[in-house]
């Protein structure tokens, strides 16, 4: 139930790698990873999801923040290897409308 | 009255028992016979209550409990998640609740508010009482059993 949040860097390209379940309890590690990145400005922060299988309301909260602190900064923000049940969440909440996410291959986008 | 198995659990209101809760519902319901989807919504359904009351009901400095009943039927579950905590405002939480307009620029998109929703999105009865402290109760129908005894029933006519 815990969560790991790899960062690799590539001059202004930056993906963070999570695995594990993001709610309430995980989500405020994730953010304190993430904002810093998108805030710098200029940057292309790419979250890999694709070792997350369960993701709440708390985690939608957490890109939410860091789609308007990229409009902000001028850093760009995708979600990508979203897997089907987390895509789902983002669906269902409107928000795959908004967040640019790249979905799993597989059943990402039933 | 109609027979079913009861489950109560109490747990400190801490963020770090959420996660507990989904486990410990998955189990039970898995135990149902629920689909792999439906315990997927029913797992997220849980969490999204006791985050609601973790992040609510008890002040900062305040430590409480959250009281987490299951109530197994044979063809449903019916969960409840009850705090006795006081500054809970449900009507304020239940007027940020909601999916993402198209129409709403993206300074505007709330960070919060959309827990209750997924709750009544994922689940098939949702009832919030809050006379003392908030109490959700929550009913999910198990669906694979409905389609089996269509199955049936057509194996009969033929």
């Amino acid at each position: 139930m815990n969560l790991s949040v790899k960062i690799n860097e590539d001059s202004n390209l930056k993906v963070l790698e999570v695995s594990g379940e993001i709610d309430a309890y995980t989500a405020p590690e994730l953010k304190e990873s993430l904002m810093p990145l998108i805030k710098e400005g200029g940057n292309q922060v790419e979250v890999d999801l694709e070792d997350v299988q369960y993701m709440d309301s708390t985690g939608l909260g957490v890109f939410v923040s860091a789609l308007k602190a990229s409009k902000e900064s001028g850093s760009h923000f995708t979600l990508r290897n979203v897997q089907g049940r987390v895509y789902r969440i983002f669906e269902i909440t409107g928000l795959s409308e908004i967040i640019d996410i790249k979905a799993a291959i597989r059943g990402g986008n039933e | 009255m109609e027979a079913f198995d009861y489950i109560e659990m109490k747990v400190p209101a801490k963020a770090e028992y959420i996660g507990v809760m989904r486990l410990t519902l998955s189990g039970i319901a898995n135990r149902m016979s629920f689909s792999y989807d439906a315990i997927e919504d029913l797992k997220v359904a849980i969490s999204e209550a006791v985050t609601n009351a973790v992040e609510h009901a008890y002040g900062e400095n305040e430590s409480g409990e959250i009281t987490v009943g299951f109530g197994l039927y044979e063809d449903r579950i019916e969960i409840m998640v009850a705090d006795r905590g006081g500054s809970f405002n449900l009507g304020e939480v239940k007027s940020e609740t909601g999916p993402y307009r198209s129409d709403e620029p993206v300074e505007k998109i709330r960070e919060g508010g959309f827990g209750l929703f997924l709750i009544e999105a994922l689940m098939d009865e949702v009832k919030i009482n809050n006379k003392y402290g908030v109490m959700v109760i929550m009913t999910k129908y198990n669906r694979e059993e409905e389609v089996d005894m269509d199955d049936d029933q057509i194996s009969t006519i033929q």
